[in-house]
């Protein structure tokens, strides 16, 4: 669902051009402590115009603290917040290009959902019948024309989650802040309303910055991912990138599952590295250079479905690249099966293979010995 | 802008509040001072510094004329001099009106209070475990007579238990001899009990409300009978309630005046009375001042015991 | 869970014990007799008597005005002081203030009124303000006691709040200010309008502190009422009692129709 490949090749990745593209919204260097408790260290973050910035953590990450921040709700502790190159230090909220959707939508109970809607256009001044038509624009836009009239107690949880977004959006803000925009929808309704959201974001081309905890929710959505460990900026990336090369073992476990060895370098090339690791009960071969050191201790991760799975002994690669051990459980999800294999060390592998053939009267089952093969390329190499 | 319609920029209108604000603020009021300073001002000067009065005069000595009492400071050729007289303090604790007074006080309430706890915990109990639609009604009728007034109350008693009263008008026609119920301790016990009822009550049903019913379910289903369920589960969970609604009703019911003077006897001795009586009836006002002094240290315990117990009974 | 007939029988014998005496009063006020408590004959001469009477209704409008002044001034004090015990997390004197906003809940009235008069005899003397007791008196004591029933029930509503909802505002381009009166204050209105009615009754019903604090002929329906009861049973009491039981009963009936007639319109989407 993130946007189109051919579309993003042609003009909205300006993160991979900085050299021609200012940033939109400049975060350097911010911190934020509550008394003794640092919420925010030293983050440092660029988005660029039209982005949708996943900012994907777990609870006390601090990314709802930097979503605040960048509202003007709180004051960093020290470091600026630029946005659209203007000092937002000293700006007030309610002074800010900026709207925010707030997680529990914070719709004013006594109002209208139209009068929520023109609440912001109001404080601004307009003229009545300009409000009056952007309400219905906006409420067009979220599909709630007929609900105009309605109180926000009256209506359901996706009805009440699009008059949050409109009314968050009437203002034209430069930059439109989500805190969890789905996380009080039902799963179902949720899916939907991601196709929604980006779609809205796309046709206005408005800035998104959303904070999430759900790694699919910010897979689907973002253009790029700012993984937040303990108020830190471990990784930014495009989804893509996030799951296939984690820079981190932090970033490498938090998002999708991932088996993590632990190993030590015995070749170090330019065009290969060899890994020694008991633990797997084989070497790795690494088909590119590493920026490691010979008999450096290091970590190598691996996704399940990566890894695939045989009764006879695979050929491998420059005698490395197969382990092999007994299969200790297996998870059938439908269209694949997740097999746990135990290695002769003690070590636990996990493997997902495709159901591709019907009710399989010849799969691998429960103890037998099978041998776990990769590819020069499927793993990870972490030094931290 | 990248908004989709860029030619109309939000035009800017004055703010007169935040022009307020920004003067206000660089003379070094903040917004919190301006909500800060009336109540302040108004508690300090209303209540507290009243306190220091009482605390002032009780040093001083009855006199005729007006004030009647002695002044503390008094100036003499240019000298300022500071009075202070104990023999209030004394008095108290040598004259057996205000020792029997205090003990007698202690003990009117804190009977008072057990008994209102008595009657009122299987009623909280009941209106919390009651079905939704009746709960509110229940709790409308325990409100209401709070609303009532107070006096009025006290007042209705006195119409039911007085010698001719229904009580025994009503026990007379089983042939039962009329009991004697006003103008004794008996009196105000009930007394206390029927105004203070609904103050037991709703604390009480505030933490019994709470409990969640799969606690009980949980104990029904280790083994428990019902009586240990109570015992084990459900008394010690609503013990903030329980001190909550006790010192809600023991801390007035000591210094309580209507309730003894209408229904309680002449022997029927309690403090807010006896200050009563020194202040209308005696009008000596630093004697008046040292009771309440006194008073007040008797119910500071029990007043941080009830802020200790509301906090707990909030936080649930 | 099994349900005993013990607390449903304990409530039932609880709630007789409340209303009895109150019901009784209300059917002896219809009483013939003036003595209260034997049954002569239906008669509503004691509500007509009521009516005759100059120093009851002086007493009455004096208690109205009363109430309706202090719960004002205390509505005003006591939002306010919620709002600094709920919002302004830290300051200095945060202890005391809470104190002092709490203590008069529990404050015996004797002391209260003692302690208030003195105040009052001691500013005249230094001051010459307030000039003798009368009505400004009893409004300022009991509007120092109501501002803690209201900061309390404020309070409670102010904790419940969901701070989300101002800083929407804020971020929607509304000032500190507007949005206290376009959000906070609508929002919690309800509990205003608790705080004040609560404020209200408990002036009306205030017997002690008026005591301390009136001066000649500013004697409040309580005063009198205390001083009639005193010398026995008067069935003009028991009359007006049950007009006052009434008016309450209405309005608390009022409340809650009103509360549960909007409760299911809320629900329907």
């Amino acid at each position: 669902m993130a946007k189109k490949p051919q579309q993003l090749a042609i003009d909205t990745r300006p993160w991979r051009d900085t050299a021609n593209n200012k940033p939109f919204v400049r975060i350097k260097n911010v911190s934020k402590k509550f008394g003794d408790i640092i919420a925010v260290h030293e983050v440092s973050l660029d988005i660029y115009k039209s982005e949708l910035f996943c900012l994907l953590g777990g609870s006390g990450s601090g990314k709802s603290t930097l979503l605040r921040m960048l509202a003007g709700f709180e004051n960093p502790t020290s470091g600026t917040i630029e946005i659209d190159g203007q000092d937002m230090t000293e700006v007030p909220p309610y002074n800010r290009p900026v709207n925010m959707m707030f997680q529990s939508y914070a719709l004013f109970p006594h109002m209208s959902v139209e009068q929520n809607i023109a609440y912001g256009l109001k404080r601004d001044g307009l003229p009545r019948a300009e409000i009056a038509a952007r309400v219905n624009e906006l409420l067009a836009l979220v599909k709630l024309q007929d609900y105009g009239k309605r109180k926000p107690h009256q209506l359901s949880g996706g009805q009440r989650q699009r008059v949050a977004l409109a009314r968050a959006l009437a203002k034209r803000p430069k930059l439109l802040l989500l805190d969890e925009p789905l996380g009080a929808l039902d799963k179902k309704l949720r899916e939907e309303t991601q196709f929604e959201l980006v779609k809205i974001q796309e046709q206005l081309g408005v800035t998104f910055i959303v904070v999430t905890h759900d790694q699919e929710e910010a897979m689907t959505l973002a253009t790029r991912i700012g993984v937040m460990n303990q108020g830190e900026i471990a990784m930014i990336g495009e989804p893509t990138d996030i799951y296939e090369f984690p820079n981190s073992r932090f970033v490498a476990n938090f998002i999708g599952s991932a088996n993590m060895v632990e190993g030590v370098v015995s070749e170090d090339e330019p065009d290969h590295v060899r890994i020694r690791s008991s633990e797997l009960g084989c070497d790795i071969y690494v088909g590119h250079g590493v920026d490691c050191a010979p008999e450096q201790r290091l970590w190598w991760a691996i996704r399940p479905e990566k890894m695939v799975l045989s009764r006879e002994k695979p050929a491998g690669l420059h005698g490395a690249n197969v382990a092999t051990g007994i299969v200790e459980e297996i998870a059938y999800l439908g269209d694949i099966s997740v097999y746990q294999i135990a290695l002769a060390s003690g070590k636990r592998l996990r493997v997902s293979q495709t159901n591709s053939v019907r009710g399989n009267p010849d799969a691998i089952t429960w103890e037998e010995t099978v041998y776990v093969t990769w590819d020069e390329d499927a793993g990870s190499v972490l030094t931290s | 802008m990248t908004t989709h319609d860029p030619t109309i920029p939000p035009p800017r209108r004055l703010k007169p509040w935040n022009a307020v604000e920004r003067g206000l603020a660089r003379v070094g009021i903040t917004g919190r001072m301006l909500v800060l300073i009336a109540p302040l001002i108004w508690l300090l000067v209303f209540f507290l510094v009243p306190l220091a009065v009482v605390f002032g005069i009780s040093l001083t000595s009855k006199q005729f004329g007006r004030p009647p009492y002695t002044p503390l400071l008094t100036s003499e050729e240019g000298t300022v001099q500071l009075t202070l007289h104990l023999n209030n303090y004394i008095r108290l604790f040598t004259d057996n009106l205000y020792v029997a007074a205090y003990l007698s006080s202690i003990r009117i309430a804190a009977i008072a209070t057990i008994i209102t706890l008595l009657v009122g915990y299987p009623m909280a109990y009941a209106i919390a475990r009651a079905p939704d639609r009746w709960r509110n009604i229940l709790l409308m009728l325990v409100v209401l007579p709070f609303f009532t007034s107070f006096l009025l109350r006290v007042y209705a008693l006195t119409g039911f238990m007085r010698g001719n009263g229904v009580i025994n008008q009503f026990l007379g026609l089983f042939g039962i001899e009329p009991i004697v119920m006003m103008q004794t301790d008996f009196a105000v016990y009930v007394g206390i009990v029927y105004t203070y009822l609904p103050f037991m009550i709703l604390p009480l049903y505030t933490t019994l409300v709470k409990l969640d019913v799969s606690l009980f379910e949980a104990s029904a289903d280790l083994g428990a009978r019902p009586i240990h369920t109570f015992l084990f589960v459900t008394l010690p969970l609503s013990l903030p309630g329980i001190i909550a609604g006790s010192m809600l009703v023991f801390i007035p019911a000591i210094g309580e005046f209507v309730i003894p003077s209408l229904l309680g006897g002449p022997e029927t001795l309690m403090i807010g009375r006896v200050l009563w009586d020194e202040f209308f009836s005696a009008t000596n006002w630093p004697r008046a001042s040292a009771v309440a002094v006194a008073m007040l240290l008797v119910v500071v315990v029990p007043i941080m015991l009830l802020q200790r117990a509301q906090g707990a009974v909030v936080e649930k | 869970m099994r349900r005993g007939w013990f607390l449903p029988i304990a409530a039932a014998l609880g709630f007789s014990f409340l209303y009895a005496p109150i019901v009784s009063l209300v059917i002896f006020s219809f009483n013939e007799s003036s003595l209260v408590t034997v049954w002569s004959g239906f008669s509503t001469k004691w509500y007509g008597e009521l009516f005759r009477d100059p120093q009851l209704l002086g007493a009455a409008w004096l208690s109205l005005q009363i109430a309706a002044l202090s719960a004002s001034i205390a509505l005003v004090l006591g939002t306010l002081a919620a709002i600094a015990l709920v919002r302004f997390r830290r300051f200095r004197g945060r202890t005391l203030f809470a104190g002092m906003v709490s203590a008069p809940l529990v404050m015996p009235d004797v002391i209260t009124g003692l302690s208030l008069l003195l105040l009052f005899v001691a500013m005249e003397g230094f001051l010459g303000w307030p000039q003798g007791r009368g009505m400004l008196t009893i409004v300022i004591a009991h509007a120092t006691f109501c501002t803690a029933y209201v900061c309390v029930v404020v309070q409670s509503r102010l904790s419940d709040f969901d701070r989300s909802l101002e800083e929407a505002a804020m971020d929607l381009g509304a000032s500190p200010v507007r949005t206290f009166f376009d959000i906070t204050l609508p929002i919690i209105a309800p509990a205003l309008v608790s705080g004040w009615l609560l404020g209200f009754t408990l002036s009306l019903d205030d017997l002690v502190i008026a005591s301390f604090v009136s001066g000649p002929g500013s004697s409040t329906l309580p005063m009198v009422i205390f001083s009639k009861v005193r010398l026995g049973v008067s069935p003009d009491v028991n009359a007006l009692a049950s007009i006052i039981i009434g008016i309450v009963a209405l309005g608390v009936l009022a409340a809650t129709i009103i509360q549960l007639r909007t409760k299911p319109k809320n629900r329907q989407v």
